[in-house]
């Protein structure tokens, strides 16, 4: 029986709050593009660019980026994981990209994800914003912006479900 | 060898005989048939000069004159890595037959004496079985010259045929017709017109577009049975049609036989049980020529069968090397190592009423001995004893690593067959 | 969601779904493409090998490239230079090179069937790049690809697929699987070269080019090939050009924005007048790059199918 950690409105203000953290620390909006990492943080990314814009009045450019080919588990994993889109509208090499998320757990996927990014060109820098972090980090990789810590054990189950995708707004843990 | 067969279920069309009796072979040949009736007593009884005969009880068997298959490669001399006239003919006995004719093309081919004598001689020396030599029509089955169809007759061979190939040339196909009257020996022709057949590795139709495979159209067999038809009727000689595949054929044939022509056809227990089908994921084992065609060849052929415009079982038994089929489907040869699987497939024909089992016999020893003037076929006193007993009961999963034959290819393998020789006899022994 | 075989032998043997799962993929492997650095790692440390026994320059660089933009390490079989000439069969040539430890084998062959045969002696998957006259999938992949992309839909496409079909390879695989995904194909050529019996799996022959070109959305030409056929087929290439080629009044009888295809390479002045090659409705040089997207996704899929 799943456990709701959050609801639409517990979302909402982590996102604003995570909104204005990506603001402070990068002093403003110019020179941002926010990155979703496919799925979960395709959606996230556009909500994230939604409250940039509401907060000071600018476009941030959003892209999504597909890590199927980096995935260090293709050799293990039963099937082929599905190809999805990339598109990243915006020349990086003199942009901050923000890489964004919605589970950070060990870390392998925000690894593909930096090989990915690099293939494509050489940002002046990579921030990481993830809505959840889980903890059981299995390589050396660090959230800068974090929605909620919430520690697990390692055979629980964290999904994060978004309106976008048909569902009710919840993070539940099982 | 003296023999006793004793309380056999006896067929022979020759005599008309088809009901349960003895039968008593003295020095190799047929002495009687001594058939249970009311009141007679049977031979054992009967004759007191029998003691010292070995003894068969052939109760709840079929004993039949010894099948003939008018056409086989035997492959010897030239291509001993297929089959030998040893292995070949080990392979016949083991099908219950006891006769077999084997087709020229040999190497070098069989068009002339030396050939027919070193086949001949072989066959005396290791040949299980009795082994008759078919000549070449022409020079190395070129199609162009008659080869020397007299001498290989006086030499032993009992008709002429250039299987494999047809003769393309009408008028060579009409001399050899002529010809061959001055020795009454059948021409056999292999009906194909190889311009039609061109290239062509199955039966042409959707299945073959779909494979993306060249087809050989069914009327490439048919346009060379009507035209050597009518030569048979122009120069009068004796046609026999070989491995007739197409309902078209047999329509051709009955025509043929109605006017008076004096032709004779044979059909193979590929051709009435099988369809194109087998071709499927490209199975060489299914490559013959002619090749498999459709349901409604195969009705037509077993139709013919049944009014007996097809006189002929026989078996184009065509071994190949392991290794040759193992290719890609057009440069595979052709062919279907039939011999050991004749009678199961064709005692079918009995199981579902398309003839009696008196008719198959006729099939298969008496018609191939009456068209190529053979003193066999029959059980009649004095005849050679070449016997085939059947049990007709016994079922088993058809095995081609099990097949005596060097060659394993056909496309029965894990059918279940039911009835098989279980005695053959011929040439003075007993083969179990 | 995956395919069902380690290999891909031909479209008749994929369903809808599985055609759907390499298209869908394919885009992911066209954004590839247009990046920079057009690499991914996917299969690094892998070994395809390219066993090409027929002339090919387009079909085998476009293997070999979306082999590259996988990391995968290729090799190529030339067959001039190998044992094949000096009589190894090639069951033995299949199994010398898994071997050497290849997980792919991308195999074309003037023999139909071979790619069947190969692949069940051996474990690594076999890749049809065109057996005789039998099928050519990843074309026919690719041109779905493309008519997808342009006209957003396959089914209830009227599609016109003009040459020698009996010898084609490509226009088969393209029947094969327009017909499963509901478009109507109509076959336009001459009698001796455009097999009747086609019509039992779904499609419309006509040898009246007006006729079949009308109100279609895809045109897709077919190279005469001298090769192949032998002889007798048609008595000149003049006489077949004047009844069979396309030229921009015959393309007029089409639909307003139908496309132009072709598998190439192209033979002009004979099927295809220059005018309509090089026009903006020719999609030919696009199908050329969605065919690199299309091996890729199809080398990707059939990569996570373990024994």
């Amino acid at each position: 029986m799943p456990k709701e950690l959050l609801d639409k409105k517990d979302i909402d203000r982590v996102l604003s709050r995570m909104a204005h953290e990506i603001l402070e620390r990068n002093k403003g909006a110019k020179g941002l593009c926010l990155v979703g990492i496919q799925r979960g943080g395709v959606h996230l990314a556009k909500r994230l660019a939604h409250r940039i814009k509401e907060i000071e009045n600018k476009d941030v450019p959003v892209g999504s980026l597909d890590i199927a080919f980096y995935r260090d588990d293709l050799s293990i994993r039963k099937e082929q994981p599905q190809v999805r889109r990339t598109e990243v509208p915006c020349e990086l090499s003199d942009q901050k990209v923000v890489l964004v998320d919605d589970v950070l757990f060990t870390g392998r996927s925000i690894r593909a994800a930096l090989d990915a990014l690099m293939d494509i060109g050489r940002p002046a820098s990579i921030q990481l914003a993830v809505l959840i972090d889980r903890g059981h980090r299995e390589l050396p990789i660090k959230a800068d912006f974090v929605g909620k810590n919430i520690p697990t054990a390692i055979n629980e189950n964290v999904e994060v479900s978004l309106e976008e995708e048909g569902k009710e707004d919840r993070v539940t843990i099982e | 060898m003296n023999l006793l067969i004793k309380n056999g279920h006896i067929i022979d069309p020759s005599q008309g005989i088809d009901g349960k009796g003895d039968l008593v072979i003295e020095n190799n040949r047929i002495k009687e048939i001594s058939l249970a009736q009311k009141g007679r007593r049977n031979a054992e009884g009967k004759l007191s000069w029998l003691q010292g005969f070995r003894t068969i009880d052939a109760s709840g068997l079929h004993v039949l004159p010894g099948l003939i298959d008018i056409h086989t490669h035997m492959r010897e001399p030239g291509f001993e890595y297929k089959e030998t006239i040893k292995t070949g003919t080990m392979a016949a006995v083991k099908g219950g037959f006891t006769s077999v004719c084997t087709m020229p093309n040999t190497n070098p081919v069989n068009d002339n004496s030396s050939v027919t004598d070193f086949i001949i001689r072989k066959a005396i020396q290791e040949g299980e079985c009795t082994v008759y030599p078919i000549g070449a029509i022409t020079k190395g089955q070129r199609g162009e010259e008659l080869a020397e169809m007299g001498i290989m007759y006086a030499e032993g061979c009992v008709a002429f045929s250039d299987d494999g190939r047809p003769v393309m040339s009408s008028l060579v196909m009409r001399r050899a017709l002529e010809y061959s009257r001055a020795f009454n020996v059948p021409i056999i022709s292999h009906c194909e017109d190889l311009n039609l057949s061109e290239g062509g590795v199955m039966n042409e139709g959707l299945l073959s577009v779909t494979l993306g495979l060249r087809g050989v159209p069914p009327e490439a067999e048919e346009a060379m049975v009507g035209r050597d038809i009518a030569l048979a009727g122009l120069a009068k000689g004796r046609l026999h049609i070989a491995h007739v595949s197409t309902a078209g054929s047999v329509r051709l044939i009955r025509e043929a036989k109605a006017r008076g022509i004096q032709v004779t056809a044979e059909t193979c227990p590929h051709y009435f049980s099988i369809t194109e089908k087998e071709v499927e994921g490209y199975n060489t084992n299914a490559k013959v020529n002619p090749p498999l065609r459709r349901q409604e060849d195969v009705d037509a052929l077993k139709e013919g069968l049944k009014d007996g415009t097809i006189d002929v079982i026989a078996t184009d038994h065509a071994p190949h090397h392991r290794d040759e089929k193992l290719r890609e489907f057009d440069q595979a040869p052709s062919g279907i190592s039939g011999i050991e699987t004749a009678i199961g497939i064709s005692l079918r024909l009995v199981e579902h009423g398309v003839l009696t089992l008196a008719q198959l016999v006729e099939k298969m020893a008496k018609n191939p001995a009456v068209i190529l003037g053979l003193d066999k076929g029959s059980l009649k006193p004095g005849a050679d004893a070449d016997i085939t007993i059947l049990d007709l009961n016994k079922e088993y999963g058809v095995d081609p690593g099990k097949f005596v034959s060097k060659g394993k290819n056909t496309p029965f393998e894990g059918w279940m067959l039911k009835g098989m020789p279980v005695i053959t006899i011929c040439k003075g022994r007993v083969h179990e | 969601m995956k395919l069902s075989s380690k290999d891909l032998l031909g479209i008749k043997d994929l369903s809808k779904d599985e055609i759907m799962l390499v298209l869908d993929t394919a885009s992911g492997f066209k954004d590839v493409l247009r990046r920079d650095i057009k690499k991914v790692p996917a299969l690094r440390g892998k070994t395809a090998v390219n066993l090409f026994f027929e002339p090919s320059t387009r079909t085998k660089t476009s293997f070999e490239l979306a082999e590259k933009r996988l990391s995968l390490d290729v090799v190529n079989f030339a067959v001039t230079t190998s044992s094949v000439v000096k009589g190894e069969s090639i069951i033995d040539t299949a199994l010398n090179v898994q071997a050497l430890g290849a997980e792919f084998m991308v195999i074309r062959h003037p023999s139909s069937g071979v790619p069947h045969l190969v692949s069940t002696h051996i474990h690594a998957s076999v890749i049809n790049a065109g057996d005789g006259i039998n099928e050519h999938p990843t074309q026919a992949l690719l041109d779905a690809f493309t008519m997808k992309e342009k006209t957003g839909r396959l089914e209830g496409l009227i599609v016109a697929i003009v040459g020698d079909v009996l010898h084609s390879r490509v226009a088969k695989s393209d029947c094969y699987l327009l017909t499963k995904f509901g478009a109507e194909v109509r076959l336009i050529g001459p009698p001796t070269l455009v097999p009747l019996e086609m019509q039992s799996v779904g499609v419309r022959v006509f040898h009246d080019m007006e006729e079949g070109l009308r109100d279609t959305d895809v045109v897709m030409m077919l190279r005469i090939q001298m090769e192949r056929q032998g002889r007798g087929f048609f008595p000149s290439t003049l006489e077949y050009a004047r009844y069979w080629g396309l030229t921009t009044e015959r393309l007029s009888m089409a639909k307003k924005d139908a496309i132009v295809m072709h598998p190439g390479p192209m033979n002009r002045g004979v099927e295809i007048v220059s005018e309509i090659a090089d026009s903006p409705r020719s999609v030919i040089l696009e199908q050329v790059t969605n065919g690199l997207a299309v091996r890729m996704a199809v080398l990707y899929l059939l990569a996570g199918m373990k024994e």
